[in-house]
């Protein structure tokens, strides 16, 4: 049976967003940054946005989110997507304005964009994706690097001593009078993948209805990067990663705006 | 004619609001003019100048070797500016703020106790308008209904009423300037 | 308010009286000396109540940039303006925009450095502006103002410029043109484009997917060398384009001249006195002054090396526009350079004294 005669009987259960497209992601298998791809496209075109989002793209394993999601994307240089954003929300208020960014790029090089969007209160959500580690340039320590956890730039683990402890920044986040909502999810089970669903759509709504910044964090895997495999990861992030970073909202004014 | 003047003193004397007033002066009288401040990071106390050119012709430099005028208001002012005005020229200084006055026999020295007399009006925040009036008298580079228009253009409407005030300084300055 | 305001200000003033008129949609920026005054004039005339412009101080100069960025992404006109040690900080942004060919304007008001330096008047950010002070193989159009009035005139120019050719374009002056005051003739009022009129002006920008055309994307970003060739040789082709039909500069006194002078900015106002300084001294001197220092009028002073016996280069710096005097010279005659360091402003007779000691 050809696939056009399946689609002719009605019988799909399950298609691609219309907005991913068909080219063949560079991501590693296992990898999060799939999943959160399609949920973003989801929304956007559940809500019908698809000809008003403007999003931007980080430096990261992410960099090329713009090859994936047909709408219009920004690439920006390295931590500053949120400057971008939020210049493009304030001259174009009636579109869909969000940053899809990574640990390294948001709560590194990029804390000061990220706090001072988030608490200006500019109308964006920003997707963030937390492996605790730098993915893309060979899996050194990220800002969200565990203690003990084993990097190309911590090879014998992070140590206070040497390194510091891993930023909470979503906690961070949640503590600015400018954020609307902030929340904590994965996408290691089909019912995580369904709540980050929603989270995002959540955040993306309360930015259309100008209620404030919003921030979505994903906590999420690196098995390339973690040298494990997908499913591995996908247990040695419930045991560790969760334990530190827990899967919840951290705040949610929008049914007080 | 061109006039190149400097005004120099202490920040807080109104030297630049000074210069301002006189170079709007000038642009509503339709003349060409520039006002060069020295800047710096004081708002009080510390040194401040700035050269103001009014001119019937369109103005070069805004930054000038030596001037035609030079109102000094301070013993450091004096030093820097005396030995640059041109030969001919014109000083202008405040006694209160000088121990040793000018001395070069090739320009005219005018002295005008503006401090003293701003502190009998009771009116010390209008000393750099009684050394405009006494500036006026000297050289009409602008008429005074001109300074009155460009300060009713300048100064915010709620200090409007204290434009009286500023012509009596003015005249009062006109009256006490003496040459040496 | 008159359409056309003959008014008394700052040349910082000007840049914001300007933008309001011409038609600016965002300004972001940083409080730096000597230009501040720029967005504390916006943030008190309040344009977003007016025109419809918005205006924002950001936390950094580094993040101002990429908001103009993001902003010109979206074919809106944007700016920002800084002193040097703000626009060195802006670096990694604007080589983003060029390589991404974005318009947008860019003010950096001089001080001396380097380091955090002096916050008193310098030009001696000429390369940084002129030979991509940024990362990558580029340009921006430099425009630089010698008087209050060109402050305001070179705000619109410089747009239309960087729309013209999808190119930043940076306004060069430095804390003289800044802080003085001078007679300046505001432009008429212009609108802001529509949204329509942007869509249509700009089909590249990442306004969504009106209509339901096809993505845009904004990107510096390609990894196969061969095609980032192709982009940079397409780039270059456009700065040749620039270089034959952009080239903007004054002649002042020249027909006649033994020697010339080229300065730009408030060192050319200065030049000008020191000309009429000499010439009652018996000097025949003139002056070449570049409006657009990148790209340079190379043609202009290959012409000047024709007919004078020498030029001097005036600059508030250490000798830099010189080099590019120099290149197009190529020897036929002496050229030198005068200039004060550190945030001090030569005066007319120092010139004149330094012409005197050249030749």
């Amino acid at each position: 049976m050809t696939r056009e005669e399946i689609i002719e009987k009605g019988q799909v259960v399950y298609h691609k967003p219309t907005l991913l497209n068909d080219t063949p992601m560079h991501y590693c298998p296992g990898c999060s940054h799939g999943v959160v791809h399609k949920l973003v496209s989801e929304v956007i075109e559940e809500m019908g946005m698809t000809d008003k989002t403007i999003a931007i793209s980080p430096v990261g394993c992410a960099v090329f989110a713009y090859k994936y999601i047909d709408v219009d994307w920004q690439e920006a240089a390295h931590g500053r997507a949120p400057a971008l954003a939020s210049a493009t929300k304030r001259l174009w208020p009636d579109r869909l304005v969000f940053t899809y960014q990574g640990d390294g790029d948001l709560a590194c090089i990029g804390t000061a964009e990220t706090i001072h969007a988030l608490n200006r209160a500019e109308n964006i959500t920003i997707i963030f994706i937390n492996n605790a580690i730098y993915g893309m340039t060979g899996g050194q320590m990220a800002p969200t690097t565990l203690l003990g956890m084993k990097t190309a730039t911590c090879p014998y683990g992070r140590e206070v001593s040497l390194h510091g402890y891993p930023l909470k920044i979503t906690e961070i986040a949640a503590t600015l009078d400018g954020t609307c909502y902030v929340t904590r999810q994965a996408v290691h089970t089909v019912a995580a993948i369904n709540r980050a669903k929603r989270a995002i759509r959540k955040a993306f709504e309360y930015s259309m209805q100008g209620k404030g910044s919003n921030l979505v964090e994903i906590v999420s895997t690196c098995n390339s990067g973690w040298k494990m495999s997908p499913e591995k990861a996908n247990k040695w992030m419930e045991e560790n990663m969760f334990e530190f970073y827990h899967l919840e909202d951290l705040k949610d004014t929008g049914a007080d705006k | 004619m061109t006039e190149e003047i400097i005004i120099a003193g202490f920040g807080g004397q109104g030297v630049l609001s000074m210069g301002k007033i006189l170079a709007y002066a000038g642009l509503m009288e339709g003349k060409e003019v520039t006002w060069m401040p020295a800047y710096g990071p004081e708002q009080r106390g510390g040194t401040a100048n700035v050269t103001v050119i009014v001119s019937d012709d369109p103005v070069s430099s805004p930054i000038l070797s030596s001037y035609d005028t030079a109102i000094v208001l301070n013993q450091p002012s004096l030093e820097k500016f005396e030995p640059k005005v041109k030969p001919g020229g014109t000083i202008i200084y405040d006694g209160y703020g000088i121990s040793e006055p000018p001395t070069r026999p090739d320009i005219n020295i005018y002295r005008i106790d503006a401090m003293d007399a701003a502190a009998e009006m009771n009116l010390i925040k209008t000393f750099n308008m009684i050394v405009l009036g006494g500036l006026l008298k000297i050289h009409p580079v602008v008429k005074i209904e001109s300074v009155l228009a460009a300060l009713r253009k300048t100064l915010p409407e709620r200090h409007h009423h204290l434009i009286p005030k500023n012509e009596e300084a003015i005249r009062k300055g006109m009256e006490i300037i003496k040459k040496l | 308010m008159a359409d056309q305001e003959i008014t008394l200000m700052k040349g910082n003033e000007a840049i914001a009286h300007a933008a309001i008129r011409c038609g600016c949609d965002g300004y972001f920026g940083y409080p730096i000396t000597p230009q501040s005054e720029v967005l504390e004039t916006l943030a008190a005339e309040k344009p977003w109540e007016t025109t419809g412009m918005v205006v924002l101080q950001a936390e950094s100069e580094v993040s101002s940039i990429n908001m103009v960025y993001g902003g010109a992404s979206t074919g809106k006109r944007v700016m920002t303006s800084s002193s040097s040690p703000g626009v060195s900080l802006m670096q990694e942004g604007i080589s983003y925009m060029a390589g991404a060919e974005l318009p947008a304007l860019i003010v950096d008001v001089m001080r001396g450095g380097p380091g955090l330096g002096t916050i008193q008047p310098s030009q001696s950010d000429y390369f940084q502006a002129c030979k991509g002070g940024g990362h990558g193989d580029y340009h921006l159009i430099v425009l630089a103002p010698a008087s209050v009035q060109e402050m305001a005139d070179f705000v619109d120019l410089a747009f239309t410029l960087a729309f013209r050719y999808r190119n930043p374009a940076m306004i060069l002056a430095d804390g003289a043109i800044g802080q003085m005051m001078e007679k300046v003739v505001l432009p008429p009022f212009k609108p802001r484009r529509t949204e329509e009129e942007i869509i249509k002006e700009c089909p590249w920008a990442t306004t969504g997917r009106v209509g339901g055309r096809k993505p845009n994307i904004i990107t510096s970003l390609e990894l196969r060398s061969e095609e980032m060739e192709v982009i940079n040789l397409r780039i270059q082709a456009k700065y040749r384009e620039i270089e034959e039909k952009e080239v903007r500069f004054e002649e002042f006194m020249l027909d006649d001249a033994d020697y010339a002078i080229v300065a730009f900015g408030s060192a050319a106002r200065i030049a000008k006195k020191s000309i009429e300084i000499a010439r009652s001294q018996g000097i025949k001197v003139g002056l070449l002054r570049p409006i657009t220092l990148w790209p340079f009028p190379t043609k202009e002073v290959q012409k000047l090396a024709g007919q004078v016996k020498g030029i001097l280069s005036l600059e508030i710096n250490a000798g830099q526009m010189v080099e590019d005097i120099r290149l197009a010279v190529e020897g036929r005659v002496p050229v030198r350079h005068f200039g004060r360091l550190g945030g001090i402003i030569p005066d007319p007779d120092e010139v004149v004294e330094a012409l005197k000691r050249s030749f």
